[in-house]
C-alpha cells in the first residue's frame, strides 16, 4: 500500500489564539516496502506527520492519500478504522499506552479491536513475544512488573499484532541501552525485509537512518528540508551541521580522514565494513602507506 | 482532541485586566457570584451583560474564543434552559404541545438563568485567562491568610492548588497522547453505544492513573531532594502589590451592585 502526502499543512489548535502551525508544505511518498527514515531537530515536525498517516490528524491543508483513501482538508471523515487498521504507528514511549491486567490481553487489545477473534489474537501474542525477544512466561504477568525495556517491546508487539502494512515507528528506541536499542531495530528490518513490510522510521540517530533506510527526510522548521538516499544526504555533513543535525561517526571520520589527508575515498561509507574496504581499496591505489 | 478545551489557560497579554493584582482579580469574582443575583428583570440583566462585556472588551481577549470555551458547557445551559421552560408556570399560556405547557415567565425565568449561567462562566474564565495559575495561588494564600491563625493549612493548600493547576496542561497533552496511541491501536471513543463507549475509556484512564501516580512521586522525591519542608518561615519570590487600580477594579463592582439594586423589581 502506497501513502502520499501532497502540500500538507497542519495548525495545532486552529481558530484559538494557542494556534500553532506545526508543519506546511510537506509532501513526500512512502511506496509499497519502502523504509524511510525522518529525521529533524526536536519541534521540526515529525511526529505532527506520523499522525497524518493513519488519519489520527487531519491535514488543515493539503490531502493525504492512503492506500484507497483520500483524507482531506475540511472533509468530515468517517470510518478510519480501516485505515487505521493497515497503518501500525508505534508512538514515542509506547510503554505509556499500556493497561490490560496481564501482557497477553494487551497484545491481543488492537487484533480484537479489529475484528480478529481472541483465540487467534492470542496465538498472535503468543508469536510475537518471542519476536520481540521475550519469554511466553511474561505473557501472563501484569504489564506494570515488567521493567521499562520489557514494556517497551510488549507495547511493540502490541502493534505489530495488529498485522498492519505499513509500520511507523517514533523514535523507537529512545531511552533504550545499546544493545536493547540494536535487537529491536535488527527485529523491524527483519519484518521490513521478510514481510515486505513498508516502514517510516522517525529517529534521532543517524546510525539507524544509514544502516536501514533507502529513503530519507530531512525536516526543518516544518518544512521539508530535503530528500534523497542516505548516503546522498550524508556527504554533506556542513550542511547538517546547519540544521542542528549530525552525521553518523563513520561519515564524520572519513570526512575528517580526507581533510587530513588529502585522499578522497570514491564514495560516502555508511559503515565500519565499507569504510574498511574503501581505505583498503585507497590503500592499494597507494595513497595509503 | 483536547486542544480546544480553554478552562484553566492562561493567555498571555498586554491588558488592564492582566495587570491587576490576583487578589482584587479574587475578590471580584467573589464579589460578582453575588453581584450577579440582584440582576431579576431585562433591564437589570442588561445592564450586567453590558458590564460583563465591556470586561471581555479590556482585557483583550478575543470574545469568538470565549464562545468557543462554552462549548463544553453549552449541553448544561441548554439543559437548564429547558427545564425551566417546562417546570415554571407562570404569566400567559404561550404555546401548548400535547401535554407541554410554555408559560411566558417560563421562557423569561428560562432565559435569566441561563444568561446568568452565561456571564459567570466568561467572567470566571477571564479569571484563569488573564492571570497566570501561579498568580492565583499567590493570591489566594495571600487572601487566606489570615485563616492560618484556624490552624487552616494554607500554604499547603495553595501549593496543592499551584501543582494541580500546573498538571492540568500536562494532563491534557498526557490524554491526547494516551488517546491516540488507542485509536491507532482501534479504539472508538466517539462513536457506538454508550456501554461501548464507557469501556472504550478503560485503556485511556489506566495508563493516566498510573503516570500521574508517577509524576507525583517523582515530584515529592524531587522536592525533598532539594530540601522542601513546608511554608514554615518560607519567603516568596514574588511579592504582590495592590495597586490603585485594584481598588478602582473593586469599586466598580460596588458600583455595578448599587445600579442592579435600583433597577431590580
Ligand atoms: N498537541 C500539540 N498542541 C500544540 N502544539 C503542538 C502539539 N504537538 C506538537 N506541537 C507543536 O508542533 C511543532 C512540531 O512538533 P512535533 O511534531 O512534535 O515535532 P518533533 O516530533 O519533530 O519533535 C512544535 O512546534 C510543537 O510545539
Ligand atoms: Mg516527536
Amino acid at each position: 500500500m502506497d501513502i502520499q502526502l501532497q502540500e500538507v499543512e497542519y495548525r495545532y489548535a486552529a481558530g484559538t489564539p494557542f494556534e500553532r502551525l506545526a508543519i506546511q508544505h510537506v509532501s513526500f511518498a512512502i511506496p509499497e516496502g519502502a523504509f524511510l527514515a525522518v529525521i529533524g531537530h526536536t519541534g521540526s515536525g515529525k511526529s505532527t506527520i506520523i499522525q497524518h498517516l493513519n488519519a489520527l490528524l487531519q491535514p488543515t491543508k493539503g490531502k493525504v492519500i492512503i492506500g484507497d483513501r483520500v483524507i482531506s482538508a475540511g472533509k468530515k471523515e468517517k470510518n478510519l478504522k480501516a485505515v487505521r487498521k493497515k497503518v501500525g504507528i508505534v508512538f514515542q514511549f509506547p510503554e505509556h499506552q499500556l493497561f490490560e491486567e496481564t501482557v497477553e490481553k494487551d497484545i491481543s487489545y488492537g487484533p480484537m479491536n479489529f475484528g480478529v477473534p481472541e483465540e487467534e489474537a492470542k496465538r498472535r501474542a503468543q508469536k510475537l513475544i518471542r519476536q520481540v525477544g521475550l519469554s511466553e512466561e511474561v505473557l501472563q504477568k501484569s504489564p506494570f512488573d515488567l521493567s521499562g525495556g520489557q514494556m517497551r517491546r510488549v507495547a511493540i508487539a502490541g502493534v505489530l499484532a495488529m498485522e498492519p502494512d505499513v509500520l511507523v515507528l517514533d523514535e523507537p528506541t529512545a531511552g533504550l541501552d545499546p544493545r536493547g536499542r540494536k535487537e529491536i531495530m535488527d527485529m523491524f528490518y527483519d519484518l521490513h525485509q521478510k514481510r515486505g513490510l513498508s516502514t517510516v522510521l522517525v529517529t534521532h540517530s543517524m546510525e539507524d537512518a544509514a544502516l536501514y533506510a533507502d529513503e530519507m527526510v530531512i525536516m526543518h522548521k516544518g518544512k521539508v528540508y530535503k530528500q534523497g538516499k542516505p548516503r546522498e544526504l550524508f556527504s554533506q555533513p556542513d550542511e547538517l551541521a546547519g540544521l542542528g543535525l549530525s552525521v553518523p561517526d563513520v561519515v564524520r571520520f572519513q570526512h575528517r580522514f580526507e581533510a587530513l589527508s588529502g585522499i578522497q575515498l570514491t564514495k560516502t561509507c555508511l559503515t565500519i565494513d565499507e569504510l574498511a574496504e574503501e581505505l583498503s581499496h585507497a590503500k592499494k591505489r597507494g595513497g595509503l602507506s | 482532541m483536547m486542544e480546544k478545551m480553554i478552562f484553566g489557560r492562561y493567555l498571555p497579554l498586554q491588558s488592564a485586566v492582566h495587570q491587576l493584582d490576583p487578589r482584587a482579580k479574587l475578590l471580584f469574582i467573589f464579589g460578582f457570584v453575588i453581584v450577579v443575583f440582584l440582576a431579576n428583570n431585562a433591564l437589570s440583566y442588561a445592564v450586567l451583560a453590558a458590564f460583563t462585556f465591556v470586561l471581555i472588551y479590556l482585557s483583550k481577549i478575543n470574545i469568538r474564543f470565549l464562545f468557543a470555551g462554552l462549548k463544553p458547557v453549552i449541553w448544561l445551559i441548554a439543559f437548564t434552559f429547558l427545564l425551566h421552560i417546562f417546570l415554571t408556570k407562570e404569566g400567559d399560556l404561550l404555546v401548548e404541545v400535547g401535554f407541554l405547557k410554555v408559560y411566558e415567565g417560563g421562557v423569561r425565568q428560562g432565559a435569566f438563568i441561563s444568561l446568568r449561567f452565561l456571564l459567570l462562566i466568561f467572567v470566571t474564565s477571564l479569571l484563569t485567562l488573564t492571570t497566570s495559575p501561579i498568580s492565583i495561588t499567590d493570591g489566594l494564600e495571600s487572601l487566606l491568610n489570615p485563616f492560618k491563625k484556624l490552624k487552616l493549612p494554607v500554604h499547603e493548600l495553595a501549593l496543592m492548588m499551584s501543582i494541580s493547576l500546573r498538571f492540568i496542561p500536562t494532563l491534557m497533552d498526557e490524554t491526547d497522547k494516551i488517546m491516540k496511541a488507542q485509536m491507532a491501536r482501534g479504539a472508538d471513543f466517539s462513536s457506538g453505544p454508550i456501554k461501548d463507549r464507557i469501556k472504550a475509556v478503560v485503556p485511556l484512564l489506566i495508563p493516566l492513573f498510573v503516570s500521574a501516580f508517577k509524576r507525583a512521586e517523582e515530584l515529592a522525591v524531587a522536592m525533598e531532594a532539594r530540601g522542601y519542608r513546608g511554608g514554615e518561615g518560607r519567603t516568596k519570590y514574588r511579592l504582590l502589590h495592590w495597586k490603585w487600580k485594584d481598588t478602582v477594579a473593586l469599586s466598580l463592582l460596588f458600583v455595578l451592585a448599587a445600579v442592579l439594586w435600583r433597577l431590580r423589581s
